[in-house]
């Protein structure tokens, strides 16, 4: 049996569900120790005396949202399956976890890899697929040792395979393991991708997974963390889950603070329960000593920047006004999109002001020309071009037109690609000009001697 | 000479096709595999991947070139990953990958003189928390400072004779 090394302090502020056993220091990855700790009993319950049907309901009920990135309703996808067609279903857990600042899936298969198996098992079954697949990122091989190891361990009890738990559905579960590009999040190209092609990703529509997906056939692509829940939601059933949390952002989400904070971490909170300064100063520290707020990037590198003391005010779609600072920003799903960004996929990295923010930009710049899959001209080409001016930038040949250049080939890039990662790449560009202009202005009338001898180098 | 394999994994590969709903779904992990052993993709390699999944070669070559961890050259014994990427850059991964580079007297991406290592930068390492990260072979080494990436180095040196004319890879 593989052994982990337990990680996180619990904070007294957490609710944890998802990860309710994984830091205990007697729990291990073994089945025995799951089934200890009442693991297959929600799997066992549902596959006697629930119609999928049932299940997918609840799910639905639950409202639960995804919870890679896109925070789309995980029963609606559900219930967008195409079951005319007579083709097999399939499910895909993508545990493709790239987005620079998210690490919380890793925590889930390292730690407690049977609540996965369980979840996509229960998942499986309610939408009654032929085949179940995690699809893994190779930057985390331990990952897939514990969970070949664990679906052994699952296939031996009779909880996947062939007359699972002796009724008449079948399913296997195959880990299928990526090689690093970070494209593979984007569903349609995790699909490329496992059907043994370049991760191309597909236009939707018409190539909607739900419809046409693996094989062109119905397919349903969720999160590590989306699929568990929906052992929680089937447990306590999803009227009940909705209740946790607030409304359109039930359920609790695990959220993964890095940068320059004292304590950085995955914190499994309830949604809408916190802000972002509650997560950032009560939780994580706050900064270090001496340092003062530059900027946080609240959903993974690729959501729209906040420049420290900006305020964000409007009014909710319930129609409440509101007129919050960066602290205030409640950390859910509506939050920071009414704050003029995303929750993502629940990254926060904070940046202080000991590093310069064109040099943050020109790493997420590196990294998102480096990820582009290539197919569409104005991202391959955008992105790289966008690199370029900002390496250039930090290696101190920056230019007065920059700002306005690297504004213009963001909104050039945006709304013109086939999947999301125009706008994974565009908009950093976009809004940490918009944000910084300022220093991006300075950073023109920068002594080029200065900037090569920075000993802080990003890029 | 032509390419050949261990029993073992030529026994894995026919174990794993039959999985897939088609078997061009297979080359991944068939990819894996092959790199595992031989240390890097050959042209033969790939050429015999195409015939055991009936693919015409560049179907097999597409997919080579387009994955970052599927390498067509070989490498030094020890696989050295450094995370670049934000959180980790923001923690110090630069500094990090020049006292690797120092370490072995080696430049990124190169097989260092001594044949023991090669250091590359890697796109995010999914492990931000714990930053800075770095991966050596499939070890992920988390919240490195200074003394720990000397004792990485030291253990490297250990554990690792110095072969100057051979990497990771069989052919010589």
């Amino acid at each position: 049996m593989i052994s982990v090394p337990k990680q996180s302090e619990v904070h007294p502020s957490e609710r944890r569900i998802i990860l309710k056993n994984a830091d205990n220091p007697d729990y291990d990855v073994s089945i025995d120790c799951y089934e200890r700790h009442g693991g297959y009993e929600v799997m066992k319950q549902a596959f006697s005396s629930r119609k999928p049907e049932e299940l997918c309901q609840e799910v639905l009920d639950s409202e639960v949202r995804g919870r890679g990135g896109a925070g789309f309703p995980a029963g609606m996808k559900w219930k967008f399956l195409d079951r005319k067609s007579g083709k097999p279903i399939y499910l895909i857990c993508n545990a493709d976890e790239s987005e620079p600042g998210t690490f919380k899936d890793r925590q889930i298969m390292h730690k407690d890899p049977h609540q996965l198996i369980e979840g996509m098992m229960i998942s499986a079954y309610a939408i009654q697929a032929a085949e179940a697949f995690i699809y893994i990122r190779e930057e985390m091989p331990l990952g897939a040792q514990i969970l070949e190891e664990a679906i052994a361990e699952a296939r031996a009890k009779g909880y996947v395979g062939d007359n699972i738990l002796g009724s008449d559905y079948s399913c296997d579960l195959i880990v299928h393991r990526g090689a690093a590009a970070y494209i593979c999040g984007e569903e349609t190209g995790l699909i490329e991708s496992l059907e043994g092609k370049r991760a191309y990703p597909r236009i939707k529509p018409p190539y909607f997974p739900a419809a046409l997906g693996l094989y062109m056939c119905p397919t349903i692509v969720n999160n590590v963390e989306t699929l568990c829940n929906v052992k929680h939601i089937a447990e306590m059933g999803g009227k009940e889950y909705a209740k946790i949390g607030r409304p359109g952002n039930t359920g609790t989400r695990i959220w993964c603070l890095s940068g320059h904070v004292k304590n950085p971490g995955y914190y499994e909170l309830e949604n809408g329960k916190f802000t972002y300064g509650d997560l950032i100063y009560k939780i994580g520290g706050g900064l270090r000593e001496g340092r003062t707020l530059q900027a946080v990037i609240p959903g993974g590198s690729s959501a729209k920047v906040w420049r420290a003391g900006e305020r964000f005010s409007g009014k909710l779609r319930s129609g409440e006004a509101f007129d919050w600072a960066i602290d205030d920003v409640p950390l859910d799903f509506d939050g920071p999109m009414a704050a003029g960004s995303m929750s993502g996929s629940g990254a926060v990295i904070v940046v202080d002001d000991s590093v310069d923010i064109v040099e943050v930009l020109a790493n997420i710049n590196a990294f998102y020309a480096h990820e582009s899959c290539g197919q569409c001209t104005p991202c391959r080409e955008g992105s790289l071009w966008m690199k370029k001016i900002t390496t250039r930038m930090v290696n101190g040949g920056a230019r007065e037109e920059d700002a306005d250049l690297l504004a213009s080939i963001g909104d050039q890039i945006a709304g013109r690609t086939i999947c999301a990662h125009g706008e994974a790449c565009a908009w950093p560009t976009q809004s940490f000009v918009a944000k910084f202009r300022d220093k991006f202005t300075e950073k023109a009338k920068e002594d080029p001697e200065k900037a090569s001898k920075r000993p802080f180098r990003l890029v | 000479m032509a390419f050949e394999l261990s029993t073992e994994i030529l026994e894995y590969i026919d174990k794993l096709i039959p999985r897939y709903p088609e078997k061009r779904s297979a080359i991944m992990m068939i990819l894996h595999a092959i790199q595992k052993e031989k240390g890097f993709l050959s042209l033969e390699a790939q050429e015999w991947v195409a015939e055991k999944l009936e693919l015409t070669p560049i179907q097999v070559r597409e997919v080579v070139t387009f994955y970052p961890f599927y390498r067509e050259k070989p490498i030094g014994k020890r696989h050295i990953r450094v995370c670049r990427t934000l959180s980790c850059a923001l923690n110090g991964s630069y500094a990090v990958c020049d006292r690797f580079k120092e370490a072995f007297d080696t430049e990124l991406d190169e097989i260092s003189p001594d044949g023991r290592v090669t250091v590359e930068f890697a796109e995010c390492l999914a492990s931000c928390g714990t930053a800075p990260v770095v991966m050596v072979d499939d070890k992920l080494y988390e919240n490195l400072n200074d003394e720990q990436v000397e004792a990485i180095c030291n253990k490297i040196k250990e554990e690792t004779p110095a072969n100057p004319k051979a990497g990771n890879t069989d052919v010589s």
